[in-house]
């Protein structure tokens, strides 16, 4: 009776994902919402399919992959850097304390019309958007995890006649990695979004800009798939990254509370 | 040096650095003469006559009512849907693939399909579209919320023959309140974004509105108000939320104080 129960539950999700798909195709088909404005669940996968044979969508995906992944990058490596100085200097923390707070909720969406205007539609906006919205997470949870350090270990380490530099090395790096990786996670997220909000506004090449033309030419169903591989692109991104932030967890017993995003 | 100066020191720092920031750019504005940088205080002073309060009632207002009913509504789905979802495990599976789906899809993705299918985007498409990715956040913070309950609080209030509502009402929400907070926040600084992506799409008013219109026409001064507008109303937005969350999470940080290590 429990064995059959707990085959029951594995297969939930996968009646879920399979229900849910029938009622896509039931509310198109039966007309509930017009097909030419929801093209059917096989229409739709019919239509990624074929798109998945040409050698442009495979392009136009690497290029939104490109535009997220140098976005991250250029703010990991500014944010870690700086969070760490913030974070184990008061007097920094304190000095820097009003600009970040309010450069940080700035909506990285409102410098669309500014790139415009001064990077041009190119792969630099593109970065510099991604880039910015992915660094404030990043640098904020840094700061968190710098001050975080357990002030115990810290002091041991200095009884130890250990120098600034590889307290920095062996103490405060080690118990920042987690929190970076958490910081890593959340802004990929981010910086995806934003690389396709580049490509969708301002024209820079890639997925967005797939679906920014598909539109002007009324290829509902090209928006459609185009718009179902965007969503498999964020969950596969999402994957990885929870993959690499377990990694970097496994060896630390922290049971920090996370916020979800 | 002396503690206490020393304190004076990071106050000063404190408000001396951002003093010197602005200054910074108000004298290089000045020297540049670029007109993609205008000076400033020619956006402020612009700023004062837009938004302090000619054009406030015409775009500023409809952005607001558009952030918060987004915000508003979609919080309450995530809440209403978490509960459930954190407390049976098998509604959790049969969901969880539907929830990585879509809060891993880029928001922007979606707005070229809520036109098509909404064949225009006017005030409530806006706020639809809002309230929609206003759900994750919330819905996954409620989630986690709930799991991470003690289970013998639940437990010994069933054994105290406390009916399932109440246990919700009483122990349940409040337990996982601190995190449900953790994740309204997020959510509102995502309807802050959305807002101003949503009205860059078909609008006739709005904070977006007016940045897209001024880009589009060049007129420069204008333009960098709207976005010190839009860095404004994020930073208050935000800024109001924390004060809230403290006063309704006051209980839980005296309680967490009050508890040994």
């Amino acid at each position: 009776m429990k064995r059959a129960l707990s085959v029951l539950d594995r297969l939930i999700p996968l009646l879920s994902v399979v229900a849910a798909l029938l009622v896509w195709q039931f509310v198109s088909v039966t007309g509930i919402v017009d097909e030419r404005d929801l093209p059917s669940m096989t229409t739709t996968v019919r239509e990624l399919w074929h798109l998945m044979q040409t050698g442009t969508f495979w392009h136009q995906l690497l290029l939104t992959v490109r535009g997220w992944a140098l976005g991250l990058g250029v703010a990991t490596v500014l944010a870690v850097p700086i969070g760490i100085v913030l974070g184990s200097s008061d007097l920094a923390g304190r000095a820097f304390r009003v600009p970040i707070e309010f450069l940080r909720p700035i909506p990285s969406a409102a410098l669309i019309p500014l790139l415009f205007l001064t990077l041009g539609t190119n792969l630099k906006s593109e970065v510099f958007l991604a880039a910015f919205g992915a660094f404030w997470p990043l640098l904020v949870q840094t700061m968190y995890g710098v001050r975080d350090v357990d002030p115990v270990a810290l002091d041991t380490a200095r009884s130890f006649g250990l120098g600034r530099l590889e307290r920095m090395y062996r103490v405060t790096l080690p118990s920042t990695v987690p929190y970076i990786a958490t910081g890593v996670r959340i802004s990929s997220t981010v910086a995806l979004i934003l690389a396709f909000t580049a490509e969708l506004f301002m024209g820079v090449p890639g997925l967005g800009q797939a679906m920014n033309v598909a539109g002007a030419f009324g290829l509902t169903d090209t928006i459609y798939a185009l718009a179902l591989a965007t969503g498999f692109l964020g969950v596969a991104i999402h994957i990885s990254t929870t993959a690499v932030e377990r990694r970097a967890l496994r060896w630390h017993p922290s049971q920090r509370q996370e916020v979800a995003l | 040096m002396s503690a206490r100066s020393w304190r004076l020191v990071k106050i000063g720092a404190e408000i001396l650095v951002p003093l010197a920031i602005l200054l910074a750019w108000q004298l290089w504005t000045a020297s540049a003469h670029q007109p993609r940088f205008p000076r400033l205080s020619t956006i402020l002073v612009q700023f004062r006559e837009m938004w302090l309060f000619s054009q406030f009632g015409e775009h500023v207002v409809p952005s607001l009512v558009r952030i918060l009913a987004g915000f508003a509504i979609g919080s309450l789905i995530g809440v209403a849907l978490g509960i459930p979802l954190g407390l049976s495990t098998r509604a959790r599976r049969a969901a969880m693939p539907h929830i990585e789906y879509w809060r891993a899809m880029p928001p922007p993705a979606l707005l070229p399909i809520s036109v098509i299918l909404a064949h225009s985007i006017g005030d409530r498409q806006k706020i639809e579209f809002i309230a929609f990715f206003c759900i994750f956040p919330v819905l996954l913070n409620t989630i986690a919320g709930i799991r991470a309950i003690d289970p013998t609080l639940v437990d010994t209030a069933r054994s105290y023959g406390i009916p399932r509502h109440e246990r919700v009402r009483r122990i349940v929400l409040p337990a996982a309140f601190p995190q449900i907070m953790a994740g309204l926040r997020v959510s509102l600084a995502l309807a802050v974004i959305m807002m101003v992506l949503t009205e860059y799409f078909s609008s006739t008013n709005g904070v977006g509105y007016v940045l897209l219109i001024s880009k589009n026409t060049f007129q420069l001064v204008p333009m960098w108000a709207a976005i010190v507008l839009i860095g404004v109303i994020g930073y208050l937005i935000n800024f109001v939320f924390l004060l809230v969350e403290r006063r309704v999470l006051a209980w839980h940080r005296g309680w967490r104080a009050a508890l040994p290590d």
